[in-house]
């Protein structure tokens, strides 16, 4: 890797910007997440910071099991998100629907609709696993952004 | 040559980009002590920035991406500009301007972030800049006259003279209006209606991704710099040594960074009726009476 490569992967592992969506959840996760930000657990110190627009986002942290109604905003939303990005499932619910596995207003799990990069279960997960879990997902942001400029240039 | 060494190194871009970046990080870190938070790292906005540049933007449908990129460099641009005219050495040259063209350089990042909310055209942009529109109206009433105030005092519109330290109790009054109008200019609490996170998204900058935004994000820093610096030339006294004017500049300024940071912390936002009327009752109130005074002091001789 030469030194701009790694400037780069260093600035994205260390600035990931989040947009929150939350497709049907029951807040329990919500409310967890909302947690990280707060003075306790400060995730700004890691560069972690909440973003009121996907287009701003590096990583999109999705809560519930993907109702009928938020499919299309769960689609959207990814694809406003520009590259390279990165998806957090907080809490069971978009791992495998949880108890609404059945339902027929349920349409996920969200793996069915988009590629998921960390699965951060629980019921509700912790604020500390969903630290640790954006962190990973920063890792894997900014390994992925020096692999497709790596594959960029080899079509090149 | 002298103009050359204000516009490239100090205080232009080689001290005005990592100074704008320390200054965001700056308004960061003094919300996070207000919080009971460590915050973010010093490098920060150099990290968001760098990450913002290597983003894949896919052009988008009727939006205009040349001019969704053209505002954001040219409040860039201009903020350069503004900081180059900026006589941080009274007897050191640079670039000869008056007060008029500084003013109208500080303005530019407040017009191009309206044009730039009309471009994206969404909602949020639109009210985004509706409100920076009549914020700008609002504040530049008391900013204005408050440079007219100095200007009286002083006598003169040239910056060379403009700037420095004076006894006359009009030209502070004017720096206090001045410094009553930068948290307006730099969108902060309680004036940070036209990009009020939580509520309107990014206001303009909701639209903006990748590079352009990055521009933003260090337009900002800029202006941080230019505005804190104009405030700074106005209070150090003109004699001394090269180093102790550099020395005064970067103390003062990154004191009024600490001052502004702190109170945009400590307040919530005013809607945008309190805001325009804290400008136009109470602050115009002080800016026409100081204006007026010196004006009747000059024409008394």
């Amino acid at each position: 890797m030469n030194l701009m490569k790694r400037l780069m992967h260093r600035c994205r592992r260390k600035s990931p910007w989040l947009f929150h969506l939350n497709t049907g959840s029951c807040n329990g996760c919500d409310i967890e997440f909302i947690t990280c930000l707060s003075p306790r657990y400060d995730v700004e110190q890691l560069g972690i910071h909440l973003e009121g627009s996907p287009r701003h986002a590096d990583i999109i942290c999705i809560t519930g099991p993907v109702t009928r109604n938020t499919l299309e905003a769960v689609k959207a939303t990814y694809a406003q998100v520009c590259e390279p990005k990165a998806v957090v499932a907080l809490g069971s619910c978009p791992a495998s629907c949880n108890v609404f596995a059945g339902s027929p207003v349920i349409e996920g799990p969200l793996a069915k609709h988009i590629p998921v990069d960390v699965y951060v279960p629980g019921c509700p997960p912790h604020p500390d696993a969903i630290i640790e879990g954006i962190a990973r997902a920063a890792q894997i942001l900014a390994n992925r952004g020096v692999a497709a400029r790596e594959k960029e240039a080899q079509s090149k | 040559m002298s103009g050359l060494i204000h516009l490239l190194l100090f205080p232009g871009i080689l001290f005005a980009i990592p100074a704008g970046w320390f200054y965001v990080w700056g308004e960061h870190k003094a919300a996070a002590v207000m919080q009971s938070r460590i915050g973010p790292p010093p490098l920060q906005p150099f990290y968001d920035f760098v990450k913002l540049t290597g983003k894949r933007t896919p052009p988008r449908h009727g939006i205009d991406a040349d001019l969704l990129r053209l505002w954001p460099a040219l409040s860039v641009l201009s903020m350069i500009g503004a900081l180059a005219l900026l006589p941080v050495f009274p007897r050191g040259g640079g670039f000869a301007g008056d007060v008029v063209l500084l003013v109208a350089l500080l303005e530019m990042p407040s017009i191009c972030f309206i044009l730039a909310g009309f471009t994206t055209g969404s909602m949020f942009g639109e009210i985004g800049a509706i409100r920076e529109a009549v914020l700008s109206v609002a504040n530049n009433l008391v900013f204005l006259l408050s440079i007219v105030t100095i200007a009286v005092t002083g006598k003169t519109f040239r910056l060379s003279e403009f700037a420095g330290f004076s006894s006359n109790p009009g030209h502070w009054i004017g720096v206090f209006g001045i410094l009553l109008c930068i948290p307006a200019k730099l969108r902060l609490n309680p004036f940070s209606a036209p990009s009020a996170e939580q509520e309107i998204y990014s206001g303009p900058l909701t639209e903006y991704a990748g590079a352009p935004l990055g521009l933003w994000k260090l337009a900002h820093g800029l202006e941080w710099v230019a505005l804190t610096g104009f405030v700074s030339i106005l209070t150090i006294p003109t004699a001394g040594p090269w180093w102790f004017h550099v020395a005064a500049f970067l103390v003062l300024s990154f004191a009024q960074v600490l001052l502004l940071s702190t109170i945009s912390a400590a307040t919530a936002r005013y809607t945008l009726q309190s805001a325009i009327q804290f400008y136009w009752r109470w602050a115009a109130i002080l800016a026409v009476l100081a204006a007026a005074s010196a004006v009747y002091m000059r024409l008394r001789g």
